[in-house]
């Protein structure tokens, strides 16, 4: 076989590994399903009525594309749980001696993820459909805004796997993930229009660039004005992999349990 | 030595000012076991971490199964395992899907592992619990099913640091004995450990490491000879019959004998025929004894003569600490 696919078999097993251990622990899979469907019923029933958005047919299709965008963007946090973890138990130390790919741990963990942000996805656009949401687009901007969402997810699991990698445990891991990335999600168009926010919040939230993956969404799934959100949204998705996944595998090289 | 399937010369490495290895040199031939002795934070993971390249070395070079470890890191991996010091394995997984993971990961195909597996299992005694998560494991099954993963590849060179701390005394001899079975089986093991009854027992050639340097290094016998090998031990049953004693006992010995109350020490060359010899002499002169014995030096008479301070000793005062120092100094550095 070719280092190549190696490098494919050995991230399959590793992503094989991260995925069969979510059925085995239910806290985890709570996070993945029932804390998204929490999100969107407080979002719609208790903020809703109060915020008013101009321009779409109700709060739920103004929600939906920012609610699942902001899930997505929280996916990752698992990885920067598990890598923690097996650099505190050894498991990295055991890895990096093994002749696989120095690559794979992260690409097997990441990968999981992928595959887990497709259930809490899932999960979520049935909850908005039952709750009133609709798609106002083409299939296929439909089916362009799921592989958008599975792409930015993917861009923050790179950010948690460096986080995973740097942190002294699991919680701080997690601390330094939540302590950027919910200020980040927040003071973006997710929730509420920018226009509502004080004049001097507005400028920092119309160029955050969660807003330009927000204002993407909109366009993909509610038909709302793009200007060039979607390729904006791809570029900072990609940028975002470009720096964290080479800058995770430097650390992963070096990392060795403390 | 053409066929060390462990060669180490002059390692160096430091984390920020805190100098872990100051240059030292290893040796194991093939098929032997390399005991590193000595207490938390000598040094002894550090050697492990380079031999198993998960650490490049400031300085020195090292050569493990004929490859370099930082040259030939790649290649090196297929011929090593590692057991850690802490079980290295995955707690949401079964016994039997941990060591399919290793076996994928060494390359060796599904069926393959899968049969692999199966033999470790049962060759380990955990053919019971192989469809058990290993979060419901005893620390002794854990241990068992690290050294086992280790074990995969059936690789030629095995580097275990300190596989039995933190184990019963069951778990331990049944560990010492599958590490004795692997070696007469022709596989080479470096083992760190802190214990001097492992060292000694397992151990053809021992390293006695502390602050990073091999304060000696030898069989278990040649070190024990360095601390002046055996001396007889006599309990007079009387203290005032001492010097009578010591003068009855001067023939046998150079060195005049040491005495601590009723306690008589002497220093001998030859085991044979000295506890018959020392009776003799000491009845004829009158004395009584309560009691007499052969006493060989254990590995902690030589710790204590090499460093002046027990292994335990250290590793309960100021091991922790240099420890701690060792690992935040290790996380600046990276």
């Amino acid at each position: 076989m070719s280092s190549l696919a190696y490098t494919i078999s050995d991230t399959v097993v590793l992503a094989k590994r991260n995925l069969l251990r979510i059925p085995r622990a239910p806290d985890l899979l709570l996070s993945f399903t029932v804390q998204p469907i929490m999100f969107v019923l407080l979002f719609v029933y208790v903020f809703g009525g109060a915020i008013a958005t101009p321009g779409f047919e109700d709060y739920t299709d103004f929600l939906m594309p920012g609610i699942v965008a902001q899930t997505m963007s929280f996916g990752g946090f698992v990885t920067a749980l598990a890598l923690s973890e097996d650099l505190r138990k050894g498991l990295i130390d055991r890895f990096r001696s093994l002749p696989m790919s120095r690559s794979a741990v992260l690409a097997g963990r990441t990968l999981a993820d992928v595959a887990t942000n497709v259930i809490s996805l899932i999960i979520m656009v049935g909850v908005g459909l039952a709750v009133g949401f609709r798609f106002h687009s083409n299939p296929i901007e439909v089916i362009a805004g799921v592989g958008l969402m599975l792409l930015f997810g993917y861009a923050f699991s790179w950010i948690f796997a460096y986080c995973g990698l740097v942190a002294s445990s699991g919680e701080s891991a997690q601390a330094i993930g939540f302590i950027v990335i919910f200020p980040i999600t927040f003071i973006s168009s997710a929730f509420v229009p920018v226009d509502s926010m004080p004049s001097w919040l507005q400028p920092i939230a119309e160029n955050n660039p969660f807003t330009t993956v927000v204002d993407a969404m909109r366009a993909l799934w509610v038909d709302a004005p793009a200007g060039n959100d979607v390729w904006g949204a791809v570029l900072w998705s990609v940028g975002l992999i470009a720096v964290f996944a080479p800058l995770s595998v430097a650390r992963y090289r070096r990392a060795v349990s403390a | 030595m053409q066929d060390a399937a462990i060669q180490a010369e002059g390692l160096r490495k430091s984390y920020g000012n805190v100098q872990a290895l100051a240059g030292i040199d290893l040796e194991a031939p093939a098929g032997t076991i390399l005991g590193l002795l000595g207490p938390n934070g000598a040094g002894k993971t550090t050697a492990v971490r380079i031999l198993t390249t998960l650490l490049p070395p400031d300085g020195g070079t090292a050569r493990v199964a004929g490859l370099d470890v930082v040259r030939d890191a790649a290649a090196l991996r297929s011929q090593i395992g590692l057991a850690g010091q802490y079980a290295a394995v995955d707690e949401n997984l079964n016994g039997r899907e941990n060591l399919e993971m290793v076996g994928r990961l060494y390359h060796m195909g599904r069926a393959a592992s899968l049969t692999r597996a199966d033999e470790l299992l049962e060759r380990f005694d955990l053919t019971d619990a192989a469809r058990r998560l290993v979060r419901t494991y005893s620390g002794g099954m854990r241990r068992r099913l690290d050294l086992a993963a280790a074990l995969v590849a059936r690789p030629p060179v095995l580097f275990l640091d300190e596989p039995t701390t933190g184990l019963d005394p069951r778990s331990r001899i049944g560990l010492w004995e599958t590490i004795e079975a692997r070696v007469a089986a022709g596989t080479t093991v470096l083992l760190t450990t802190q214990y001097l009854d492992e060292a000694d027992r397992l151990a053809d050639r021992i390293a006695v490491i502390d602050h990073g340097q091999v304060i000696a290094e030898g069989t278990s016998d040649e070190l024990k000879d360095r601390v002046g090998g055996e001396r007889l031990e006599v309990t007079l049953d009387d203290p005032g019959h001492r010097e009578t004693a010591i003068a009855a006992l001067a023939p046998m010995v150079e060195d005049r004998p040491r005495c601590d109350g009723t306690l008589v020490e002497l220093p001998i060359s030859h085991r044979r025929g000295a506890i018959a010899e020392a009776v003799r002499r000491l009845d004829s002169a009158g004395v009584g004894i309560d009691d007499i014995a052969v006493h060989r030096p254990t590995l902690d008479d030589v710790f204590l003569e090499l460093t002046g301070h027990t292994a335990e000793e250290v590793a309960e005062e100021d091991g922790g600490q240099r420890e701690s120092d060792r690992r935040e100094e290790e996380q600046r550095a990276a």
